[in-house]
């Protein structure tokens, strides 16, 4: 399989403080891979480090073969990754049609209502509250908003910061199962973090486990899902 | 000096209506001015302490404009106004932007206080410059449009609207009207507000926070520049150091408005010129300055975030 993101040697710091150790990852074409980690392994940094922010310290980020270390924030966003960062982050004051036109301004419109229908199939709710400002929208509401709104540019990879956090069980299983849908029918590839390590691993072909900003493990979802030590530490109430 | 100067002689209503059509003019140069205050802080979290003089130099760049076409051209009143008001927006525009590369951007980055003492550097540079170039007296240009409507006659006081006022109160309502529709409607005006709420989830959705940020430098100073020409023809006369009161004046709108407020700066831009000139006209005319000024130290205390301004997150 060819990588379509090829992460090596990346670290990160907040100021004096490392976040990320010298990570190698890497996420294949049409794959889908999990990340899992306890609170403050750096999962979320490892994210929002590919688009440069915080910026490698050192290591490399490579994109579809391309060099992205050092691009612009917004120049990586247009090479076709998106991602529903950690804390939704929808923009509170602008409502569910523009915060979705927001999404899909790297696509250009020529497919806008085609996606839109999209992600009103996958989500119907938004379509009731197209109107209604982000920031009145339930919490759960806002995050199908934010996974919404990143499917909306047509992203070759998909970026997912914890999607099942705080949704009902219902719709959390409808999110996981709509991602392996995009991804076996349309080809998606998605990298995402998740603290529901049990359906993480069951939906990833292949995960990464994060500790203190350093893999410490890696392999197929339904090996890790096995393994002694990771069921200890994230999936029979160890760690957290 | 005295309170009801004209008043006493009757017609005290037809005062006050004159003084409201004053207050009204004003305020639309305010208003224009106190949205590129409002802009800036919304996106950037800075106060551009040189947007008054960035005004005063627009107001420069229109009268020499003005002064080049008519007397040296000949061109007519209404085609070289139009002119000089166009080329001042441009010419403006592009200091403003080269205002924000040079002395802004590096700094966005550091220290809360580095951008404003910048601003302030930059703001007596401005000044200074103008003084240098032109002089430190009042420049004119002779009156344009002074014919005037009488509205109410008769009476002990005639009201009246003089066809500067209505082009003053047009243009910053067509101008405002398109303003608006560009904020609201474009994927501009989304950029803009999307960094304003959150420019680095902008900037993950692909938007270019730093041209974005230079866009609002430019469209602020566009604005100041139409508020600059309209002040030019208002008064007709203006000097390097009318940057100063006007631009503080503006920023009392913006912040009594609710800074980041573009309705509020316009509303608080009315207000301030409505209370300067009936402050004006009922107290003292040596304290309408106070009176706005006094405003500001008001809002500051008692309503921090202004007439308009918002919450962050409303549940409906
Ligand atoms: N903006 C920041 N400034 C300083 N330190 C930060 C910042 N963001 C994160 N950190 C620190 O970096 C480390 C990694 O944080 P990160 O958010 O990546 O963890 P995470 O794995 O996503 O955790 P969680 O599961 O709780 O979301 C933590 O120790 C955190 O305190
Ligand atoms: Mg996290």
């Amino acid at each position: 399989m060819t990588a379509l993101l090829s992460i090596s040697g990346l670290t990160a710091f907040y100021g004096s403080v490392q976040a990320l150790r010298g990570v190698d990852l890497e996420v294949g074409k049409g794959e889908v891979v999990a990340l899992i980690g306890s609170n403050g392994a750096g999962k979320s940094t490892l994210m929002m480090s590919i688009f440069g922010n915080p910026r490698a310290r050192d290591g490399r980020i490579l994109f579809d073969g391309q060099d992205i270390t050092d691009m612009p924030t917004h120049e990586i966003a247009r090479l076709s990754i998106a991602q529903s960062p950690e804390g939704r982050r929808i923009f509170s004051r602008m409502t569910v049609y523009e915060n979705l036109q927001m999404g899909a301004a790297v696509a250009g419109f020529a497919g806008f209502e085609a996606n839109l229908d999209k992600v009103f199939g996958i989500f119907p709710r938004l379509k009731e509250r197209l109107k209604q400002r982000g920031g009145t929208l339930s919490g759960g509401e806002q995050q199908m908003l934010a996974i919404a709104r990143a499917l909306m540019s047509n992203p070759k990879l998909l970026l997912l910061d914890e999607p099942s956090l705080g949704l009902a069980p219902l719709v959390c299983k409808q999110i996981f199962e709509t991602v392996k849908r995009l991804n076996e029918e349309e080809g998606l590839s998605v990298f995402l973090v998740e603290q529901d390590a049990h359906h993480a691993l069951k939906l990833a072909h292949r995960a990464y486990v994060l500790v203190n900003g350093a893999v410490t493990m890696s392999g197929k979802g339904a090996d890790l899902l096995r393994d002694p030590k990771v069921r200890a530490a994230y999936l029979e109430g160890g760690a957290h | 000096m005295l309170a009801f100067r004209r008043g006493e002689s009757g017609g005290a209503m037809e005062v006050f209506l004159q003084q409201l059509i004053n207050g009204v003019t004003l305020g639309s140069i305010y208003g224009l001015i106190a949205i590129g205050y409002t802009m800036v802080y919304g996106i950037i979290g800075m106060v551009n302490f040189a947007h008054g003089d960035v005004f005063m130099l627009s107001a420069f760049i229109a009268l020499l404009i003005l002064l080049l076409l008519t007397q040296m051209l000949g061109l007519g009143a209404a085609p070289a106004f139009i002119v000089a008001m166009g080329a001042s927006m441009a010419l403006t525009a592009l200091w403003n932007y080269a205002i924000e590369r040079v002395a802004y951007r590096r700094l966005r980055g550091s220290f809360r206080l580095a951008p404003l003492i910048s601003a302030i550097g930059m703001s007596t540079f401005l000044a200074n410059f103008v003084t240098v170039t032109q002089g430190p007296n009042n420049k004119s240009i002779p009156p344009m449009w002074d014919q005037v409507i009488t509205l109410t006659s008769g009476g002990a006081y005639d009201v009246t609207l003089s066809y500067r006022q209505i082009l003053i109160v047009a243009v910053t309502g067509v101008l405002l009207a398109a303003f608006w529709f560009v904020v609201q409607k474009t994927p501009l005006g989304r950029a803009q507000r999307a960094c304003e709420q959150d420019a680095k989830m902008a900037a993950l959705l692909g938007v270019d926070v730093n041209r974005t940020v230079a866009l609002t430098f430019v469209i602020g100073a566009a604005l100041a520049a139409v508020a600059g020409s309209l002040y030019l023809l208002q008064y007709g006369v203006v000097k390097s150091t009318d940057g100063f009161v006007p631009g503080v004046k503006a920023f009392t709108a913006a912040v009594l408005g609710g800074i980041g407020s573009l309705p509020g700066a316009v509303l608080g831009g009315l207000l301030i010129g409505l209370i300067e000139t009936l402050w004006g006209q009922y107290f003292s005319s040596d304290y309408k300055d106070v009176a706005a000024f006094s405003v500001l130290a008001v809002t500051l205390i008692f309503m921090p975030s202004g007439l308009m301004g918002r919450p962050d997150v409303e549940k409906v």
